[in-house]
């Protein structure tokens, strides 16, 4: 008990806040914002549903965009099942800081490319220190810490697109609206399946419902083209992408049949560009 | 957060903080008559605070380098447990920036035990770092 017999209470005491964690947060937002001040555009490439084909999607949009004379940089924030070195051929690299912030690695194709797979040793599963053996507790916080610092401690420099391929689910788009008010839009994959069209439907609604602009749609695996014929056999029944344009009123920026041409991917490339240029 | 000194009715100030074995002590001192007091967080409450990339005291975020938060608790694939590393070894290792460290570890203590060598030294360490050609580690 104090002087005037009860205890005071936090607001009650004028001093500053000893710790300031508040202040300390804001601190690592404002990071993020700094080290992206050079990039036109970020991207989400989102799906409510797994398998659909992201990263994939990511890697050759990134190549595309790259190769219509585009600075561009992917983030792989999969930190659990991080693929897009592989795709974007990306060897792991020897990583270097420079400046207080790490180097990305720089593709045949001039993409530079982040990802946790550059963190853990080859072939390893991602697993988190913890007490006790509680990882449970405090997965999700320090996968989203994790991308945080994926955002504000890599050297993106100046780019026109930075590609952020996402794991499944709604959860980390939502991080990532946190961490970038600023964020261009996303792109949402689908595949043409009604189980796609569910879960899709889940994270398109969702990022409506946040503000985040939706950009469009690509339809990916929609079938395969036959080599001799050139006829287009469908992969899955079902019309996931038209369903979703409508219901969101946004367009399909590509259709993407399994191992596409290199104008589909260009194509694609065109039309994400042209849908950021023009809001 | 804030520390008060009841019988003098002062916010007491930060004096140091302290880590290890999972856990942080900070200690508080009154300015008007210098007691002092020492918060022991138990393992949960340190992850808790460390989780989120923060420290209780206040923190720069430069003073630890790129990725703290990832380079703190992302296992790397940990080490295998028969090479044993000498001190100068070790010091060596601690030059490595932290988010990478555990990832070098390992692939230092994996050319070591293929090569049936059973202790890392510095000389190892600059031999295997000529082999796999990891300048700079």
């Amino acid at each position: 008990m104090g002087p005037s017999g009860r205890l005071p209470t936090y607001r009650e005491i004028a001093g500053p806040d000893l710790s300031g964690i508040g202040a300390q947060v804001a601190a690592q937002h404002a990071r993020v914002t700094a080290r992206l001040a050079g990039v036109r555009y970020v991207v989400a490439v989102a799906s409510g549903k797994g398998g659909v084909g992201k990263s994939f999607v990511t890697a050759r949009l990134g190549e595309a965009l790259a190769a219509a004379g585009l600075t561009v940089g992917i983030l792989d924030a999969d930190v659990n099942g991080p693929t897009i070195p592989r795709l974007t051929g990306a060897a792991r690299p020897v990583l270097r800081v420079a400046g207080g912030v790490v180097e990305p690695f720089v593709t045949a194709a001039g993409v530079r490319v982040f990802s946790a797979e550059f963190l853990v040793a080859p072939g390893e599963p991602v697993r988190w220190h913890a007490p006790q053996g509680d990882a449970f507790v405090w997965r999700g916080t320090l996968e989203a810490q994790a991308l945080r610092e994926m955002l504000s401690d890599v050297a993106w420099g100046v780019l026109d697109v930075l590609l952020v391929d996402l794991p499944p689910g709604p959860g980390r788009l939502e991080d990532l609206s946190d961490l970038v008010p600023g964020l261009a839009g996303v792109l949402a994959v689908t595949i043409p399946s009604g189980e796609a069209l569910d879960a899709v439907r889940r994270a398109l609604a969702l990022s409506r419902e946040r503000g985040t602009r939706l950009l469009g749609i690509v339809e990916n695996l929609t079938g395969h083209r036959c080599p001799s014929c050139g006829h287009e056999h469908a992969a899955f029944p079902g019309d996931a992408g038209a369903q979703l344009s409508a219901e969101f009123a946004v367009p399909i920026l590509g259709r993407l049949p399994i191992d596409p041409p290199e104008q589909v991917v260009r194509d694609l490339g065109r039309a994400v560009w042209a849908r950021l240029e023009h809001p | 957060m804030k520390f008060v000194c009841l019988p003098c009715d002062s916010q007491m100030t930060f004096d140091e903080r302290a880590v290890g074995e999972g856990t942080f002590t900070a200690s508080f001192r009154c300015p008007s008559c210098g007691r002092g007091v020492a918060m022991l967080a138990n393992p949960w409450e340190t992850q808790m605070v460390s989780s989120l990339g923060v420290k209780i005291g206040g923190s720069t975020l430069d003073a630890d380098g790129p990725m703290p938060v990832t380079g703190a608790f992302l296992d790397a694939g940990g080490a295998p447990g028969r090479v044993r590393w000498t001190a100068d070894a070790l010091g060596r290792l601690d030059r490595v920036p932290s988010f990478v460290r555990g990832m070098v570890k390992r692939i230092y203590a994996e050319w070591a035990h293929d090569r049936a060598i059973e202790e890392i030294t510095p000389a190892v360490m600059d031999e295997a770092r000529t082999d796999l050609g990891l300048e700079g580690m």
